[in-house]
């Protein structure tokens, strides 16, 4: 944990706790777009699915510099897994809107979230993303992946991989839904 | 995220605006679900809620058990015609039976008034009252006000009138606890034998239906029940129809954009015209569906964990 948090300062100038400011999150969505076209060769196929409620702003942009990248639109969906997730008996998640406007059917959904932290909430993603169809590939994009998966899940596209103890605290803020745009941590 | 401040769902009365609110938006987001292909979610998958109806009833309890499947809980319904409390049991006794037998949620209706809240006291998980005598109907309530406020973006503010038999109803009850707790402006219409002047702090009461209509942004219409249609309460049913049956001349009083609501079942050409209930601002149908959604969510609610 130590040589985790010497690294952090070294390759830091930002103030202490942020971890990404907002040119550090835009680049990381650019180069996000830029991977998911490479890897599927073209958005011919590709639709984004955000969970909210920060993944949904992170999919709506990866789709706009994919536009600007391969000149074509991806479709962009939201889905809400507050009712698919498994600790719903110790707590109680507000569910969010769900809001797909078209078939996910053979397609090849890239499902967007803010932090990547135990695997939970993307098993319940692909749960949820079952009852509206059958994908032909199921991709996972998150502006930051923490570690300390509990389940076998990892994502594709990182925007950055950061170690993390366990009892640190990650927030996503973005301008779309708080202030600014930053990712900081916090001492459990 | 906030829980409800209760435990079990005994009427409106007590019920504050902000939990209100918490219901009114989680269904209105559950609705989505409605909407799938594939009308199911496993949120309370291994909780058994079961539908105990002493009285008949045809779309709550339906509403609620497709309420339950939809969250894939296991939904059970005691009919108690065939029941032990048929052969006498008590109600007490019901549901000490329920509780051995593990339920997590019962739904009651009861001809009694306060029976849920005497259920309450013998059941370790939730209480929902489905219909109470003449005290209250708190998911018709709820889902009521889910269906104003998505027809007119708010409650508060709004001109609401209800007309029919105040006196022996549950859902006007839980109509005005609910929508005067949201800031609504309630009259309540009926002719006096059935207009209990016990509301008069709540609500305007007025016995003149033209007048009680003028200017409503929500004419709410209460169904004449067949055995309060003649002898005491009523001269009879041609004459009510007359003086407070709700028909394209009276409704043309109200806002041009008023909507018309009915909880079912309907004696048309009783309490409403054919053209009325079928017409263009009748809301009706939607508030069936709402009902599922807002059952949906008070099953969510109070079966779920703590806090987030």
């Amino acid at each position: 944990m130590t040589a985790h948090n010497d690294k952090r300062k070294s390759e830091d100038k930002r103030p202490p706790g942020v971890l990404m400011d907002a040119g550090d999150i835009a680049r990381a969505l650019k180069r996000v777009a830029h991977e998911i076209a490479e890897r599927n060769r073209g958005i011919e196929n590709v639709v984004l699915i955000g969970i909210p409620r920060h993944g949904v702003p992170l999919a709506e942009r990866i789709a706009g510099h994919l536009a600007h990248i391969e000149e074509q639109d991806v479709p962009v969906g939201a889905l809400d897994v507050a009712l698919y997730r498994d600790d719903y008996s110790k707590r109680l998640v507000a569910p969010q809107q769900t809001k797909i406007e078209f078939s996910v059917g053979g397609k090849i959904v890239v499902i967007v979230d803010d932090v990547l932290f135990t695997g939970r909430t993307v098993r319940a993603a692909l749960d949820a993303l079952n009852d509206h169809g059958r994908p032909a590939m199921v991709q996972l994009a998150v502006l930051v992946d923490r570690g300390h998966r509990e389940l076998p899940i990892r994502a594709d596209f990182v925007g950055k991989n950061l170690p993390t103890a366990r009892d640190e605290e990650v927030t996503v803020s973005l301008s779309e839904l708080d202030s600014e745009d930053i990712v900081r941590i916090e001492k459990g | 995220m906030k829980k409800l401040q209760r435990k079990h769902i005994l009427g409106l009365r007590d019920m504050g605006a902000g939990e209100i609110e918490l219901v009114l938006d989680t269904a209105a987001r559950f609705k989505e679900i409605l909407a799938r292909p594939v009308k199911k979610v496993p949120t309370l998958r291994g909780r058994s809620v079961i539908t105990l109806f002493f009285e008949n009833s045809t779309r709550t309890r339906t509403s609620f058990e497709l309420a339950a499947k939809i969250m894939s809980a296991e939904a059970i319904n005691i009919a108690v015609a065939q029941s032990s409390a048929a052969k006498g049991e008590s109600l007490k006794d019901t549901l000490l039976t329920l509780d051995a037998l593990t339920a997590d949620c019962v739904i009651i209706r009861h001809p009694n008034a306060g029976a849920p809240e005497i259920a309450s006291r013998y059941l370790k998980g939730q209480i929902i009252n489905a219909g109470d005598g003449f005290h209250e109907h708190p998911s018709q309530g709820l889902l009521d006000m889910l269906t104003i406020r998505e027809n007119k973006g708010q409650i508060e503010g709004l001109n609401i009138t209800i007309v029919g038999d105040l006196l022996h109803s549950r859902v006007a009850r839980s109509n005005l606890y609910g929508l005067t707790t949201m800031g609504a402006k309630v009259t309540l219409c009926g002719p006096d034998t059935l207009l209990p002047q016990e509301f008069a702090g709540r609500a305007r009461l007025e016995t003149d239906c033209d007048k009680a209509v003028a200017d409503a942004d929500v004419v709410m219409m209460l169904r004449l029940q067949q055995e309060r249609m003649d002898g005491v309460y009523l001269p009879g049913v041609r004459e009510y129809s007359a003086l407070y049956g709700l028909n394209a001349r009276r409704l043309a009083k109200a806002k041009p954009d008023a909507i018309v609501m009915h909880p079912g079942p309907m004696n048309r050409g009783v309490e409403i015209a054919d053209d009325i209930a079928d017409g263009a601002q009748s809301v009706i149908l939607p508030q069936v569906t709402n009902g599922v959604a807002v059952r949906m969510a008070l099953l969510y609610l109070l079966l779920g964990g703590d806090e987030d």
